[in-house]
């Protein structure tokens, strides 16, 4: 086995807590290289399914029992875990949803359709996944607001003289994609911030690729909202987070109405509970709340600069090794300080879906397809791409067996 | 890395299929054409366009375009050589035989020709749709009724 040159983690240590990494695909032992779309789960957060069902499981905020007020209490701690994660300076500014698309769901509804009016204009990118794209056209087709795209450069990189140019007068609110999902750029979202607020708009910021992969720190990033999924940061599906700047929250109206998200029901009206509950309607995900704190644990234990580290070097071992492959082109920034681990590339007259079956025939798993970022796809003129994404477990040496499968690919599909 | 043995991969792409997907025929545009479908893979992107010229209810050309993967390509080129010349209703029997194939893994019928080539794809359950889509393209064109109560029900949804 290879050493690893550069990385500051210890990845055969890490691997141990993976059941799933010492499984065989089609024969082979599984290369995971889907990680932009989920990662892997250790051992100590699927013990912590398991032991929150068999230890504490009850609902939550309304019990008296034992067992409510056990589950109440570790529902809640996992609030507080995430504030400090992200730097939040108060838990009451975290509002638990499903997911990354849930909370930029929520933030259309229940700040765009009380704030915005028609004429009003939200700013986009061109890069964004379908989740910070769709919310807003069906905002646009409630309110009559107007989207703009902020286009890209050929390289990947966001065009910051086209965000100046369409934030202006009548923008309410920028909402772009911190690291893209295809592209691997990590956008200056504080340059972005700073261009929003000059002009009295709001930053959203898609934080969904970036959360998991380096340190995050609301209090200095510039954005009023934040979003991100448990899932692709060791966590369990059915988690997502939106975080929302101080005040921001009170002035807005709930997103879903039910049980849990009220003070006070009558006949002729209801009045709502403070938040971040206003925005919690009906049982929420509690056991996935509860085992995403062994997720942030471990990660905290490993340390977001570290793992930011390592992703680093790992994505320059791959990026160079691609290079290498005749026919083969990277799309995104070829520098690693300015992008992520997620590498999308495309193989000269091979499409993307034939190349990921013959990779998974080796155990090799990526991501082909569309990303979810049909905007992106038109943009770089590809129906689709290649996409292998690295996190805290992948070693160099996986990297390698999916150079070795991309050359048999090739070999395939040779006249 | 691995001393498993390589995986083969000649039931899913096999040589006829790399070779329409290389050369394919009756790729472009189609002059004087009558019938007009077009079908979409949301999920993966593979898009397929069908142009054809019915002559009293025999199709006397037939071209098609889009983009997509080898097993989407491959299979409307082989649709276009398979279909051209042939009557409504001979296509509309190698598209219910094709669709068998696929979808029942049936033994594919000695007229199928070609396309029996296909056959592997019923083994790769996530690439069936590629190979159906140019199908089910032609069966729009062909039964251009059907098509429109579908995208009325489309609408409504």
């Amino acid at each position: 086995m290879k050493q690893q040159a550069h990385s500051p983690l210890d990845t055969s240590a890490i691997r141990r807590d993976f059941p799933i990494l010492s499984r065989e695909v089609n024969g082979h032992p599984l290369v995971y290289l889907d990680n932009a779309a989920t990662t892997q789960k250790p051992r100590q957060v699927i013990d912590a399914l398991v032991h929150y069902y068999e230890h504490s499981n009850s609902n939550i905020h309304r019990g008296i029992h034992t067992l409510a007020v056990e589950a109440t209490e570790q529902y809640e701690a996992v609030r507080a875990k995430v504030a400090r994660h992200i730097g939040a300076a108060d838990e009451r500014q975290i509002v638990f949803t499903r997911n990354t698309t849930e909370a930029i769901n929520l933030v259309a509804r229940a700040w765009g359709d009380a704030n915005l009016r028609e004429g009003d204009e939200v700013v986009l990118t061109e890069m964004e996944h379908h989740s910070n794209i769709v919310p807003w056209q069906l905002l646009a087709r409630r309110n009559g607001v107007r989207l703009r795209f902020a286009t890209i450069t050929d390289d990947g990189y966001l065009e910051m003289a086209s965000v100046r140019e369409l934030v202006g007068p009548r923008t309410r609110l920028v909402s772009v994609v911190h690291a893209s999902n295809v592209l691997g750029t990590i956008n200056p979202v504080t340059e972005v911030a700073e261009v929003a607020h000059a002009a009295g708009a709001l930053l959203l910021v898609d934080a969904a690729q970036s959360a998991p992969h380096m340190p995050i720190d609301v209090a200095n990033l510039g954005a009023d909202f934040l979003a991100f999924s448990a899932h692709k940061m060791l966590g369990p599906t059915g988690v997502g987070v939106l975080w929302a700047r101080d005040g921001l929250l009170e002035s807005m109206d709930p997103f879903l109405g039910g049980g849990d998200m009220i003070s006070v029901v009558k006949e002729e009206g209801s009045t709502w509970a403070d938040v971040p509950y206003k925005f919690e309607a009906g049982t929420p995900n509690i056991a996935d709340v509860i085992a995403f704190a062994a997720a942030l644990d471990y990660l905290a234990e490993i340390g977001m600069d570290r793992v930011r580290e390592h992703e680093k070097t790992i994505t320059a071992y791959a990026m160079d090794a691609l290079h290498r492959i005749d026919g083969l082109t990277i799309h995104g920034p070829a520098d690693v300080d300015d992008r992520g681990g997620a590498v999308s590339f495309a193989l000269d007259g091979i499409h993307p879906h034939d190349v990921s079956t013959i990779l998974d025939g080796y155990g090799v798993a990526i991501r082909a397809g569309h990303h979810c970022a049909q905007l992106l796809m038109r943009r770089l003129g590809v129906p689709a791409t290649n996409r292998a994404s690295f996190y805290i477990y992948n070693e160099e040496r996986e990297v390698d067996a999916l150079i070795d499968a991309l050359k048999q690919t090739i070999k395939v599909f040779a006249e | 890395m691995s001393r498993a043995p390589d995986p083969v991969f000649d039931d899913l792409f096999r040589e006829v299929i790399l070779d329409h997907y290389r050369r394919p025929r009756n790729r472009g545009a189609l002059a004087g054409g009558n019938r007009h479908a077009e079908g979409l893979n949301p999920t993966c992107g593979d898009e397929i366009i069908l142009d054809l010229r019915l002559d009293d209810g025999v199709i006397g050309d037939i071209a098609f375009g889009g983009q997509g993967c080898s097993i989407s390509q491959a299979s409307a080129s082989m649709l276009t050589e398979r279909v051209k010349g042939r009557s409504v209703a001979e296509a509309n029997d190698v598209q219910r035989q094709v669709r068998a194939m696929l979808l029942e893994a049936k033994e594919p019928p000695a007229e199928l020709g070609d396309l029996e080539a296909l056959q592997g794809v019923s083994k790769f359950p996530v690439r069936v749709k590629c190979a159906l889509l140019c199908w089910n393209v032609l069966h729009e064109g062909l039964n251009p009724a059907t098509v429109n109560t579908k995208q009325d029900t489309q609408e409504t949804l």
